[in-house]
């Protein structure tokens, strides 16, 4: 068995027959049998809380944990209501619940906990708890599946999760809600007419069983959206759960698996099934997709490739595709960004901070100066358009910021520089505080005789680097 | 019996937050106001409401999603606490509302016999939407009407929103005809927002109205544009225009609210009473009426 803090994990389906219908149908009857089974295991287990991630909560502002300690109602699925109501009355684990958004919240993530009477438990929350715990034996945790949570996100959420059960020393048993291929039929079928919708989901259903009985989770988890474009419904909620459940459970393919039932539920594929950890794995170890510690996304959710971006929509699919940030030192070279006039990079990473150079406001293109140069090739005096330079010189500070994985948000101070503080103050700090008046980083204005080149304004810069 | 008619159409937006700002009796949280241009513009559309002699508020809500058809509550009376899944802080409302069930059954066949799946819901335990107490709490503080409400379907995952604009289209046209069969004087409610790029994070303080704003200047401009067709009386165009804003601003259209409500009333070409628009959590909302009697329409806004 596991040294580690989780026991077992268990993948199950969120749909509703096997509490309310098991009788109706040979294939839900399997299934609840493997659901039995799954609950002896369990409570043979020795854990100390069931930590559950459902796909069918889902949630937008950041990541939900369920904190009440005692939940009770009767739920009434959405489309499933003739089958009938489910009574419950839930144990959960408020201080595990507290501790992951903590752990959550310490890895760059937005997450809160939820503790109200009457809080809408979902359905398949209620079917996994109701047919793995019925008797309460072992206290749980239910964290949502936040709708615009990419890959990163995810597995940051699991590495959380992972954390927490350290930190308190507890034992999980995992549990995953979620359907293999998820194309349910859109009409009113009989309970005897129950199949997988199509030949081509359960041909992929039994592929990825393939995996799941070799025990090759982190295989899974990085074939995700490859699952996802192949049979699951282009909605929101990608097959995210695998990148969680690999990221709660260490993200390798050490695992004794075991496909204990797989049966449609109305045309979706629902399947139970368990990982052991082992000392064995199937194959190499080497994996594709990055791994990621910590969440520094804007969760800007409408990215572009698999994940359905609506067209035009610009977005980072996850930290995999940033940019590339600090090299040795943390020094940090940006090709976009006008060319340095000296032997200095455009930004350095020392601790928690990022030190930019002065920026000024040229044309990283041509070198040439928006609002126009303050001498000619001469050296006369010329007009120039000191809001247009500043402008340019933030576009600038932005360029720099954003290649080094940050935004024009996390800057913390400003010092700026103006060759003519009488002539230039009021339309260069017009344009500042376009930029700067809602994120407030403090600001020392100075004026210098001369800068470099032929330029008005220069803005020096300290920034937040997490 | 009298022919029964669509007596005014309302496009009412359902972010808990307004039900929230507004402190009313039946919701736990307390707030320090907030969103004051939409609440104000409810007000203002729930007094007009008031002085229109109608039966039932027939709803349409994004909230109740059914993969399988669409869906009818079907029991006369149902009484609960409703928690709003992603704003449990904000949204803890106790309810108790009346459902026209002999018309919800009379909309249900009329889809039925158009080739639309449907089932009625006759659950007692059943609890209704956010989306739709929200609206129809807004629309009618009293509660003193009884409602219909459908559920939307979500073919738009299984298909495309073209198909979605189709299948309301034909829900439409057969509410109406259900409709003008019951003698019933009916407000329809599609509760949505326009566009729906939600911030992903939470002011500490939800009502800071210092926060607020819409999520980016293209959801901004679409919003605008599909509110300046709204004036104009263009709603053939709107609906045309529905597929292509529904991906551009993953509006909850998708769930074919204002397409169903369009399609029943015949897409009006006259001008819609607008009563508000205002960001909330970053989406885009307006309150809009449609009313087809001429003398008694106005330009609001």
């Amino acid at each position: 068995m596991s040294e580690g803090p989780v026991l077992f994990g268990v993948h199950v389906p969120p749909h509703p027959q096997p509490l309310l219908a098991h009788e109706q149908n040979e294939g839900w009857g399997r299934l609840r049998a493997a659901f039995d089974h799954c609950r002896e295991q369990i409570e043979l287990s020795g854990a100390d809380i069931l930590l559950v991630y459902s796909t069918t909560w889902p949630s937008i502002i950041g990541h939900q944990i369920q904190a009440h300690p005692e939940p009770e109602w009767v739920h009434v699925d959405d489309d499933f209501h003739f089958l009938g109501s489910m009574p419950y009355k839930f144990r959960m684990d408020p201080e595990f619940a507290e501790g992951y958004r903590d752990a959550a919240e310490a890895r760059g993530l937005f997450a809160r906990t939820v503790a109200y009477h009457g809080f809408p438990i979902d359905t398949g929350s209620v079917v996994a708890l109701s047919l793995l715990n019925p008797n309460n034996r072992i206290p749980a945790c239910i964290v949502s599946s936040n709708l615009y949570a990419n890959r990163s996100e995810t597995i940051v959420l699991g590495k959380a999760a992972r954390d927490t059960l350290e930190a308190q020393g507890k034992k999980a048993v995992v549990v995953v809600v979620s359907s293999l291929s998820n194309r349910m039929f859109t009409e009113h079928i009989e309970p005897h007419e129950d199949r997988i919708h199509s030949q081509k989901d359960d041909d992929w259903n039994r592929k990825m069983l393939e995996f799941f009985a070799d025990g090759r989770l982190e295989d899974i988890s990085q074939l995700s959206r490859d699952i996802h474009g192949q049979i699951r419904v282009s909605k929101v909620v990608a097959y995210k759960p695998i990148w969680w459940m690999a990221a709660v459970m260490g993200q390798h393919n050490n695992y004794s698996g075991k496909v204990h039932a797989y049966e449609a539920l109305n045309g979706a594929g629902g399947a139970v099934i368990s990982l052991v950890p082992t000392s064995q794995s199937v194959g190499d170890k080497e994996f594709d997709e990055d791994d990621v510690e910590y969440y520094r996304g804007d969760r800007d959710v409408l990215v572009s490739g698999d994940m359905d971006a609506p067209a035009g929509v610009k977005g980072r699919l996850d930290d995999s595709d940033a940019p590339p940030t600090a090299g040795p030192s943390g020094v940090i070279h940006v090709p976009g960004a006008p060319k340095p006039v000296g032997a200095y990079p455009h930004a350095r990473r020392v601790g928690d901070l990022l030190y930019l150079s002065g920026v000024g406001p040229r044309n990283p293109a041509d070198d040439s100066i928006p609002g126009g140069a303050i001498r000619d090739p001469d050296g006369n005096p010329s007009e120039y358009d000191i809001e247009e330079q500043t402008r340019a010189c933030i576009e600038n500070l932005r360029t720099v910021l954003e290649a080094s994985g940050r935004g024009l948000g996390d800057v913390l101070d400003v010092t700026a520089f103006l060759i003519d503080m009488d002539r230039d103050f009021s339309g260069y700090n017009s344009v500042y505080g376009d930029y700067f008046a809602d994120i407030q980083p403090t600001r020392t204005t100075l004026e210098i005789s001369a800068l470099p080149t032929p330029i008005a304004v220069e803005l020096k810069v300290i920034a937040s680097a997490v | 019996m009298a022919r029964g008619e669509i007596v005014l159409g309302c496009l009412a937006p359902h972010p808990p937050h307004l039900v929230y700002a507004d402190n009313p009796e039946q919701n736990e949280p307390f707030s320090e106001g907030g969103w004051e241009t939409l609440r104000w513009g409810y007000q203002r559309l729930a007094r007009k409401l008031k002085n229109i002699d109608y039966d039932t508020i027939v709803i349409f809500t994004p909230h109740w999603q059914t993969y399988i058809g669409t869906h009818f509550l079907g029991l006369p009376n149902f009484k609960s606490l409703s928690v709003d899944p992603i704003f449990p802080n904000l949204f803890r409302y106790h309810y108790d509302l009346n459902v026209d069930v002999e018309l919800a059954e009379a909309m249900c066949a009329h889809a039925a016999e158009a080739g639309i799946i449907t089932k009625m819901m006759r659950n007692p335990d059943f609890r209704v939407d956010y989306g739709t107490i929200t609206s129809c709490h807004l629309l009618n503080p009293d509660w003193d009407k009884q409602i219909v409400t459908i559920s939307s379907n979500r073919n738009r995952h299984y298909y495309s929103v073209e198909v979605m604009n189709e299948q309301a289209t034909a829900l439409g046209e057969a509410c109406s005809r259900a409709v003008e069969l019951s003698g019933r004087k009916v407000v329809l409610v599609a509760s949505h927002s326009l566009s729906h790029r939600h911030f992903t994070s939470e002011a500490p303080l939800p009502e800071d109205m210092s926060r607020e704003h819409i999520y980016n200047h293209s959801q901004y401009v679409w919003d605008m544009k599909m509110v300046d067709l709204m004036r104009a009386g263009s709603m053939r165009e709107v609906i045309d225009l529905m597929p292509e804003f529904t991906e551009q601003t993953m509006a909850e259209t998708e769930g074919g609210g204002l397409t169903w409500m369009m399609a029943a009333m015949g897409y009006p070409d006259y001008n819609a009473e607008i009563y508000g628009y205002q960001s909330v959590i970053g989406t885009g909302n307006v309150i809009a009426a449609w009313d087809p009697n001429e003398q008694r329409r106005e330009v609001v806004l």
